[in-house]
C-alpha cells in the first residue's frame, strides 16, 4: 500500500493490440489492459483461423517473390495457365519444404533423417517456450515485459561463463550453470521490477532500454580476455565443456537436448504456480485490477518485483538452452530474436502455459521449416517472419478474422455489454 | 469519392492487363533447367557439381564480404556451369541448421562466409567427409585452439595487412595536414587487420621521410581504437569521420562496410578530405565519391571463392589454405585514379619498391589479427 505506486499509465498501450472494441471498457481500465484481455480472450477458432489466414497471405507473397511467377506474369493473358501453374508450384513447393523441414522429411534416405526435422523443431522451440512462459506470467500480472531479449542474453552470459570457466564434475556443473542463467535473467528483469515498484518507471520502457544495454554488454564482454578463446581475438567464447552441456536426448545424430525437458517441466511449474498456488492467485489479481488487489491486502509492489524476477529467470533458462544446449558456445547474437518472438509466442498462447507451449512449438516449426524453405526453394527466409507477424496481427484483431470468415461474435460469457458484438459482425 | 476509387481501380487494372499482355515464350525454346532452386541459367555447359554457400548474419546484401563471396559463387555458376545454392543466416543460431539443409540438398562444396561459422563448418566437415568445405576469413582449430588441417576443409585467408600497409604509406605521403585516420565497424580481427597494416604503413613513411604524420583512430600496440559498433548505421560513420576531420585528418580509411559511405559523405562535405576504400575498389563501387577516393585496399573474396569452386568442381580440391597476398593478387591496392596527381612521385616509387619487397619477402608486415 505504498503511496508511490501509480496506476498503469495509458500511454503504454501496445499499439498492435488495439482491437477497437472500446465498448467493453470500464472507466477504470486502461486501453492496454482491455487490449490484452481481448487478446487473451480470443477463442481457439480465431487463433487457428488467424494462422490459416497468415499462411494464405504469405502464399501470395511467396508467389509474388518467385522469379518464375514474375516471368509468367508478363504474358499472363497470352498464357494464363503458365502463370497459375508457376504460382501454384512456387507456393506448394515452399509449403511442402516448410513441412519437410519442420515435421517429417519424406525425401530423406534413412528413418533418422526423416524424423530429424521434428527434433529440430523441438530444439528451436525450447528457448521460445521458456521465454514465452516467463512473459506469459508477466502479461497475466498486468506487466507488459518486452525485456526477454536482454534477460536471455544475461542468462546466457551467466550460464555460459560458469560453463566455460570452471571445471566441475558433470551434473553439478550443469546445475550450477543453469542456476547461474536463471539468476542472471532474474536479476536483469528484477531491475525493471524494482524500478516499477519503487519509482513507477514503466516496465515497457525500462525493459526495452535494458535490452539495449544487454546487447552492448555482451558485445563488450566478448572483447575481453575471460570471454574469449585463448590465443584468439575473435568475439566468441571458448566452447562449453561436456560437463556443463545439456545431455543430448536422442544421441549424436540429433541436436535435441535436455533443455526441452526443462521447458516441459517449466510449463508444468508455471501451470501450477499460476493456476494452483496462492502466489499465482495474488499475481493474477494484481493483473486483473491492481487497485482491487491492493484493497484486498495484496502487496502490489512485491508482486511486480517477483513476477519480473520469475519471468526473467525463465528467460535466463531460455538463454541457457541456447548456450549450454544448442550452440554450446557464447556469441554476441546468442539470443537471436528469441526474446521478441517469445512475446508473440506468449500472446498467441494467450499467456497460458499449455497454449504457450503449443505456440512455441508452432514458431519453432516455422523457424526450423524456414531453413528448408530457403535452401530447397529459394524462398527468402524473411517470409517466415512475415507469417509470424501476420499471425500476431490477426490474433490481435479478432473482429477482423471473424469478419473474414463470417464467424459469429464471441459469446456473452466474458463480455459485459453484448450489444457491441452485433456491431462487430456488421462491420 | 467512390467514383474516384472506381476510376483509379479500373485504370490500375487496365495498366496491369496491358503489362500482362507480353507474348509467351516459344515452347520449343530450350527452357533453362530450373529444377534446382537457385540454379543459375548458365552460359557454360552444365556440370554435375553443386557449390553452396552459407552467409553469416550480415546476409548476402551487406556490401561487404558476404556479398563479395556470393558474387564469386554466382560467377562460378555462370562461367563454370556448376549448380549453386546459397542460404542466408539471420543469426548465429541459424548456421548449423542451414548447413544441415545444404547437406541434405546434396551440395558437393559448402562455403561458410566469416569466422563465426568456424565451429559449425568444422563440425559438419568432420561428420561429412564426402563433402568439401571452405571457410572465409578463418582457419580451423582443435579443442585446445591449435590449428588443425581438415582433409575436406579449406580456409580462405587474406594477408590484408600487406595491402593496408601500402595504403597507409600512400595516405601518409599524400596528407597535407600531416594527420590521417582510420576507424572500424566492430572490433573483429578481420577489421583490425586493415587498421594494423595502415598504422604500420604510416609509421614506415615517417621513418623513410623523417616526418611526423599522426594516425588517429587506431593504436596498434594497444589494439585499441575507434569503432562505430555496427556495420549498418551510416550516420555513425559520418559523425566519427567529422570528428577526425575536425582534428585535422585529411585521409580517412573506414573499415566498416556500408558505414564507410557515411565517412565518404562527411569527407565530401568537408571538401579536401580523401577516403581510402576497403574490400573493393570504391572508385567503381561508390561512384558518387569517385573524386575523393585516394585508393582502396582490395580483398578478392569473390575471386578466392570462384577459384575454390573451380578447383573443387574439377576434382582438384585441396585442404591447403588459400592465402590472398600481394604476390598472388588476392589482395592489392587500387590505382589512384582521379587523385593520381596528388600523390607525390617519390611516394609512388617508394610504394612500388615496398610492394616488391613484400612480395619477395624482404619486408614483413605483421598483424596480431593475422591467421
Amino acid at each position: 500500500m505504498s503511496p508511490t505506486t501509480p496506476p498503469l499509465p495509458d500511454a503504454a498501450v501496445p499499439p498492435p493490440a488495439d482491437t477497437g472494441t472500446e465498448a467493453t471498457t470500464t472507466p477504470d481500465e486502461s486501453r492496454g489492459q482491455t487490449a490484452m484481455r481481448e487478446i487473451l480472450a480470443s477463442s481457439w477458432v480465431v487463433t487457428t483461423l488467424a494462422i490459416v489466414l497468415a499462411l494464405i497471405i504469405s502464399g501470395v507473397l511467396i508467389a509474388a517473390a518467385d522469379q518464375e511467377v514474375q516471368d509468367a506474369a508478363v504474358y499472363l493473358f497470352a498464357k494464363p495457365a503458365d502463370f497459375f501453374s508457376a504460382a501454384w508450384h512456387a507456393v506448394s513447393s515452399a509449403y511442402v519444404a516448410l513441412f519437410q523441414g519442420a515435421v517429417f522429411d519424406s525425401t530423406a534416405d534413412t528413418f533418422a533423417q526423416k524424423i530429424k526435422p521434428l527434433t529440430e523443431t523441438l530444439t528451436v522451440s525450447t528457448p521460445l517456450i521458456l521465454a514465452g512462459l516467463g512473459l506469459g506470467i508477466g502479461f497475466r500480472a498486468g506487466l507488459f515485459n518486452i525485456g526477454a531479449q536482454g534477460q536471455i542474453i544475461l542468462g546466457a552470459v551467466f550460464g555460459g561463463f560458469i560453463g566455460f570457466t570452471f571445471d566441475l564434475p558433470p551434473g553439478l556443473h550443469l546445475l550450477l550453470a543453469m542456476l547461474g542463467a536463471a539468476i542472471g535473467g532474474g536479476l536483469w528483469a528484477g531491475v525493471a521490477g524494482v524500478l516499477k515498484a519503487r519509482t513507477g518507471a514503466h516496465e515497457v520502457i525500462v525493459t526495452i532500454m535494458l535490452n539495449s544495454i544487454a546487447v552492448y554488454l555482451i558485445a563488450y564482454l566478448l572483447t575481453t580476455k575471460p570471454f574469449q578463446n585463448p590465443g584468439s581475438s575473435n568475439p566468441i567464447s571458448p566452447p562449453i565443456p561436456e560437463s556443463a552441456q545439456y545431455p543430448l536426448l536422442l544421441g549424436d545424430q540429433f541436436r535435441l537436448h535436455a533443455g526441452f525437458i526443462v521447458a516441459i517441466l517449466a510449463a508444468v511449474f508455471v501451470w501450477w504456480l499460476m493456476g494452483r498456488s496462492t502466489i499465482g492467485f495474488k499475481w493474477r489479481a494484481v493483473g486483473s485490477n491492481p487497485h482491487a488487489a491492493r484493497t484486498a491486502g495484496i502487496s502490489v509492489n512485491s508482486a511486480y518485483i517477483w513476477v519480473m524476477v520469475t519471468a526473467g529467470a525463465l528467460a535466463g533458462l531460455a538463454g541457457s538452452a541456447q548456450v549450454l544446449g544448442t550452440d554450446k558456445v557464447l556469441t554476441a547474437d546468442v539470443a537471436a530474436s528469441f526474446g521478441f518472438d517469445a512475446i508473440t509466442v506468449a500472446l498467441l498462447g494467450r499467456s497460458k502455459p499449455f497454449g504457450t507451449f503449443l505456440a512455441g512449438l508452432l514458431f519453432g516449426a516455422l523457424r526450423a521449416g524456414g531453413f528448408a524453405m530457403q535452401a530447397r526453394t529459394g524462398t527468402p527466409i524473411d517470409i517466415v517472419l512475415v507469417v509470424q507477424s501476420l499471425v500476431v496481427l490477426f490474433i490481435a484483431a479478432p473482429p477482423l478474422v471473424r469478419a473474414v470468415f463470417r464467424l459469429p461474435a464471441p459469446g456473452t460469457r466474458r463480455t459485459r455489454t453484448p450489444r457491441s458484438s452485433t456491431k462487430e459482425v456488421a462491420a | 469519392m467512390n467514383k474516384i476509387i472506381r476510376v483509379a481501380a479500373l485504370s490500375g487494372a487496365l495498366a496491369l492487363a496491358l503489362a500482362a499482355c507480353g507474348s509467351a515464350p516459344e515452347d520449343e525454346a530450350a527452357s533453362p533447367t530450373s529444377a534446382a532452386p537457385g540454379a543459375s541459367a548458365s552460359s557454360a555447359a552444365p556440370v554435375d557439381f553443386k557449390a553452396c554457400m552459407v552467409s553469416d548474419s550480415g546476409g548476402f546484401e551487406d556490401k561487404s564480404f558476404n556479398q563479395s563471396g556470393a558474387e564469386g559463387l554466382e560467377r562460378a555458376g555462370a562461367e563454370l556451369g556448376v549448380q549453386t545454392n546459397k542460404v542466408e543466416s539471420t543469426a548465429a543460431t541459424d548456421f548449423t541448421p542451414n548447413i544441415a539443409q545444404l547437406l541434405s540438398d546434396k551440395c558437393n562444396l559448402i562455403i561458410g562466409v566469416g569466422f563465426l561459422l568456424e565451429d559449425p563448418i568444422q563440425a559438419a566437415a568432420e561428420a561429412n567427409t564426402d563433402v568439401e568445405f571452405a571457410l572465409v576469413d578463418s582457419a580451423f582449430s582443435d579443442k585446445d585452439f591449435k590449428p588443425v588441417t581438415l582433409e575436406n576443409g579449406k580456409p580462405l585467408l587474406f594477408n590484408t595487412q600487406e595491402a593496408a600497409f601500402l595504403a597507409g604509406y600512400v595516405a601518409a605521403g599524400t596528407s597535407a595536414t600531416g594527420t590521417v585516420a582510420t576507424f572500424g565497424g566492430i572490433q573483429l580481427p578481420s577489421v583490425s587487420i586493415f587498421m594494423d597494416g595502415f598504422s604500420d604503413g604510416v609509421k614506415k613513411y615517417n621513418e623513410d621521410f623523417d616526418k611526423k604524420v599522426k594516425l588517429l583512430g587506431w593504436d596498434k600496440d594497444k589494439q585499441k581504437g575507434s569503432f562505430t559498433g555496427d556495420f549498418e548505421d551510416q550516420s555513425k560513420g559520418q559523425n566519427i569521420a567529422k570528428g577526425f576531420i575536425d582534428q585535422g585528418a585529411d585521409v580517412i580509411m573506414p573499415v566498416a562496410g556500408p558505414v564507410g559511405l557515411g565517412a565518404a559523405a562527411a569527407a565530401k562535405d568537408a571538401g579536401d578530405v580523401m577516403i581510402v576504400g576497403v574490400d573493393a575498389d570504391w572508385y567503381d563501387t561508390a561512384p558518387d565519391y569517385k573524386s575523393i577516393i585516394l585508393t582502396s585496399v582490395i580483398k578478392q573474396i569473390g575471386q578466392s571463392v570462384f577459384d575454390t569452386v573451380e578447383q573443387a568442381s574439377k576434382d582438384s580440391f585441396t585442404s591447403e589454405p588459400y592465402v590472398g597476398t600481394l604476390e598472388n593478387g588476392g589482395i592489392d591496392i587500387a590505382p589512384f585514379h582521379d587523385l593520381d596527381s596528388k600523390v607525390p612521385a617519390d611516394v609512388k616509387t617508394k610504394v612500388e619498391e615496398l610492394k616488391t619487397q613484400i612480395i619477395t619477402g624482404d619486408l614483413k608486415v605483421e598483424s596480431p589479427s593475422q591467421n
